[in-house]
């Protein structure tokens, strides 16, 4: 049968510009990159294969993985600072959003959304200029409320610097989470809140019994875009700390890590060996939260189907 | 319950999303005012608006006599406008293929493209650089444009697929019986029908390029090629002290992707509903 019926080459003409974009582009220096990091040069500068080597090093040399471990730990830390602040608001304010009959829901929803849209440089500078202890919008409105004794310059300290910028973060991409739930919130058909209605689940009951199970495949996208968004991060933290993730460090994650390795910095050269690796390190523990996520999350959530 | 509860929830409602609207463009607000006061009135009142006594254009008249800043803005735009055109064409062109024909390969193509969605391109930077190195295209905006294409695609694909399965068969089949080209069908028919989905694919595609500081960064540091990002970051290191100017920059630098949103904006709940959370 298929060998009497043509080639379709229209079906080849669609796919193959994106196909070939995408391979070209993501898929062979995502490979390049990952082979690379089994190599390194000898003193001799000849290019040699090493296996697993520059890992070993990377997790176990003093010199490197010091700073591994710390980008990793502040990294995390990034990370639970998303999940424990951003979703839980996002949630809230798609929740609120999406009460019927709401006023002026477009221009909530659209203004909510505006810092997301930002530039990190705008983003990183201007959090800068409100929490300057100098010039200080920041410590001018603590003080107005009679709040100024607990103004600290949290950028500059080693113990606050990365929870600030991870709330920054938060600040700037909360419009996601909240963008995904109202459209999944949206999507849920007016017979089932009518049906709860009648039964007489209204107001927080009907959101946590009736719309939160319904959301929950929303929830795991949002949690994964979240994982994936912090654990490649880099530009915020280079905007308002530079590349040396300071002070002292307290900043430095898994992107500005790969940065400074790859690209160098002051004295140190860039090592393009071992930049590959930390970059294999990343594909790794993204692909191990991702996994995770299809394997171990999504497949257990219950879809309804309208 | 009764009326009386429901107006205040309405109220607190409100009251939720206005405050929350307020932190979320207070930052904004404060660069875009004190953009226009003069140097003294930054300094003395930050959150004073600014009045006849302080208003001061001197932050926008270095920003343009330093000239490059309408360079980094054309570079901006280049790259943004035909990366986004060639995700746009190219993904819908994918996705077209991928929801309308079986064809053996479909499932596996599917998730070929699919893997970008949650692989960050990033981290094939290293790998990157040194082909844009052999091909001579560092320093060029066609680096980018490569970058950012191949970094569009899979999401457009997806969110694209997703629409085009919703396209009426019956539409279709009537242009092939009218002995249109499948090429015709696709362009004239189903294209206009997902243009909702396109807006969506846009907004999404076109922030995270048109902010981007890591590949400017790295494929195309030169003044030639920098786009507004890159260069607002190496002028706030230059102009450090010249508030006015960093300022201004900033100020200029928000307005074109703002615009371009708010264009979208109102799509964009449409298409996330239609396609992404199903």
């Amino acid at each position: 049968m298929a060998s009497r019926r043509p080639v379709r080459w229209h079906i080849a003409v669609f796919l193959a510009p994106a196909v070939l974009v995408y391979t070209a582009l993501m898929i062979i220096p995502l490979f390049g990159t990952l082979a690379q990091s089994l190599m390194n040069v000898t003193e001799a500068g000849e290019r040699v294969f090493v296996g697993l080597a520059n890992f070993a090093t990377l997790f176990g040399d003093a010199l490197w993985s010091d700073a591994f471990w710390n980008a990793l730990g502040n990294n995390s830390w990034f990370f639970v600072i998303h999940m424990a602040v951003q979703n839980p608001i996002g949630i809230a304010l798609a929740a609120i959003l999406s009460t019927p009959r709401l006023r002026m829901a477009a221009f909530y929803r659209t203004a909510i959304f505006i810092p997301t849209i930002l530039s990190f440089v705008v983003v990183g500078f201007v959090w800068k200029l409100i929490l300057s202890p100098i010039w200080g919008i920041a410590p001018g409105m603590l003080e107005a409320v009679g709040l100024g004794s607990l103004f600290a310059p949290w950028l500059g300290r080693e113990d606050y610097a990365l929870t600030t910028l991870a709330l920054i973060s938060v600040w700037q991409f909360v419009g996601i989470p909240m963008m995904l739930i109202y459209a999944a919130l949206l999507s849920i058909p007016d017979e089932v809140i009518e049906a709860a209605e009648m039964d007489g689940i209204t107001g927080g009951a009907q959101f946590w019994k009736i719309k939160l199970p319904l959301i929950l495949p929303a929830i795991g996208i949002i949690s994964i875009l979240t994982f994936v968004g912090n654990f490649n991060a880099f530009d915020l933290i280079y905007v308002a700390q530079g590349a040396l993730a300071g002070p002292d460090f307290s900043t430095d994650i898994l992107g500005t890590f790969l940065y400074r390795t790859f690209f160098g910095f002051q004295l140190q050269l860039g090592d393009p060996y071992m930049g590959s690796a930390i970059a294999g390190a990343m594909f790794g523990i993204i692909l191990i939260g991702v996994c995770i996520y299809l394997f171990g999350i999504q497949t257990r959530l219950r879809r309804y189907q309208f | 319950m009764g009326a009386r509860g429901s107006t205040g929830r309405t109220i607190a409602a409100h009251a939720v999303l206005l405050t929350y609207t307020l932190i979320a463009l207070f930052p904004v607000f404060v660069i875009v005012i004190n953009s226009f006061k003069s140097r003294k009135a930054i300094f003395s009142d930050p959150l004073a608006l600014p009045l006849p006594g302080t208003f001061d254009l001197v932050g926008y008249e270095t920003v343009l006599k330093q000239g490059d800043f309408v360079l980094y803005f054309q570079n901006s735009l280049i790259v943004t406008v035909a990366s986004l055109f060639f995700v746009l064409l190219f993904g819908a062109m994918a996705a077209f293929a991928l929801s309308e024909y079986r064809f053996r390969g479909n499932m596996l193509t599917g998730l070929y493209l699919a893997l970008g969605i949650m692989i960050p391109i990033r981290l094939g930077t290293v790998a990157i650089l040194e082909l844009m190195v052999a091909s001579g295209l560092v320093n060029t905006l066609t680096a980018l444009v490569l970058v950012y294409t191949a970094q569009g695609l899979p999401l457009a694909v997806f969110i694209l697929a997703e629409f085009m399965k919703t396209v009426s068969d019956d539409l279709k089949n009537a242009g092939r019986i009218d002995g249109l080209s499948e090429y015709r069908i696709f362009f004239s028919l189903v294209l206009p029908l997902v243009r909702p989905a396109m807006a969506t694919v846009a907004v999404f595609t076109m922030i995270p390029i048109w902010n981007d500081l890591w590949f400017p960064l790295i494929l195309a540091p030169a003044e030639q090629t920098k786009t507004v990002t890159l260069g607002a970051q190496v002028f706030i290191g230059q102009f450090v002290t010249n508030w006015n100017a960093v300022l201004a920059a900033l100020s200029l630098a928000i307005v074109p992707v703002l615009v371009l949103y708010l264009i979208f904006s109102r799509h964009l709940i449409r298409g996330i509903t239609a396609g992404a959370v199903k």
